[in-house]
């Protein structure tokens, strides 16, 4: 298997055999049922789809409720489920291609709907990347959002944490596309490649990788093989 | 929360004996010199303690050969041999950066006593 679906717990370090700390962050994964798997023969591309969390079931009798609390799954998830057998539908849902990698060698696993995936698909050294959310930061300046160096504080300046010129003038009488300037910064897709997994806790489900991973504690994460 | 701590609780050293800043302490250091391995002490006045659970780490200071000498120590590293507590301190801060700055009488410890609970 190619990865599994976790969340992150938080960060800690861990001393390793010659005594060094190792600042690590602690991913959960219970194991991950497969609800779906594609195959090349008939959808074109070999993937897997995992699930992880469970949803709440819509209440059999909804008795003197008024307004439903909370979310409930819809009959279209609880449809998903079912057929991979399973009796709560996941609260995420992720694919995992199984094809695209590099090696000519690799042979895809074996997957069937009804296995799960735990974390001992994941030895310890060898190198994975996570992918996260990161964390939203709302609409910034480009001092933060693009690390510019901003102005003088002092000497009678007047421009702080602008951009200053945003390019020539009359010439091109426009602004170059992708120039970078204030925005939405955050909350976004990233994967942190080349993380080395330091321990693996089969017992409680962790998986400890080197280093800091994207998003939030509690976080949705994706923990792939480097492939 | 509570699953986390407990992922930390085997890196955790029971063997440490409970001390403050301003006591004196003997670390036994494990130092490895090509195969072999030995225990180096290293005696001074802990100064600082900082952070919780497996990063909790504390900082001797001492004078060697009139320079003075610092170096932090992860508590729960299996690098620290032992740690014996030589004198306990009486200090009035949980920080003892002053002792940097501070020479001679200035840089003295008075004793602290410890209170033996009589029996009833």
């Amino acid at each position: 298997m190619i990865g599994i679906i976790g969340t992150k717990m938080g960060m800690t370090q861990i001393f390793n055999a010659l005594g060094q700390q190792i600042p690590c962050t602690v991913i959960v994964a219970e194991p991950n049922p497969v609800v779906q798997v594609m195959e090349t023969s008939k959808a074109g591309f070999a993937s897997v789809q995992l699930g992880h969390g469970t949803q709440r079931l819509r209440r059999e009798s909804k008795g003197k409720e008024r307004t439903p609390r909370g979310r409930r799954a819809t009959k279209a998830e609880v449809g998903h489920a079912k057929k991979a057998g399973l009796d709560a539908p996941p609260s995420t849902l992720r694919s995992f291609r199984l094809d695209d990698t590099q090696a000519t060698d690799y042979v895809a696993p074996d997957v069937a709907i009804g296995q799960k995936i735990t974390v001992e698909i994941f030895k310890v050294g060898e190198r994975v990347k996570v992918t996260g959310t990161t964390k939203g930061r709302g609409f910034q300046g480009v001092v933060k959002r693009w690390g510019f160096g901003g102005g003088p504080n002092t000497h009678g300046n007047t421009k702080h944490r602008r951009p200053g010129s945003i390019g020539p003038g009359t010439d091109p009488s426009r602004v170059i596309k992708g120039k970078k300037m204030p925005g939405h910064y955050g909350a976004e897709r990233h994967t942190q490649v080349n993380l080395r997994i330091e321990k693996i806790d089969v017992e409680r489900n962790l998986i400890y990788v080197r280093g800091a991973v994207a998003g939030p504690t509690n976080g949705i994460l994706l923990v792939r093989k480097q492939g | 929360m509570h699953v986390f701590i407990e992922t930390q609780k085997e890196y955790l050293r029971s063997d440490i004996p409970p001390f403050r800043a301003g006591d004196t302490l003997r670390v036994n250091v494990r130092v490895k010199e090509g195969e072999k391995e030995r225990l180096q002490a290293f005696e001074g006045v802990c100064i600082a303690k900082r952070g919780s659970g497996v990063s909790e780490t504390f900082t001797v200071r001492k004078i060697s050969n009139g320079v003075g000498v610092e170096r932090i120590f992860p508590i729960h590293s299996p690098m620290l041999g032992d740690v014996h507590v030589v004198r306990r301190g009486r200090v009035r801060r949980a920080k003892l950066y002053y002792l940097r700055a501070a020479t001679g009488k200035a840089a003295r410890i008075k004793d602290r006593k410890i209170q033996i609970a009589r029996p009833v």
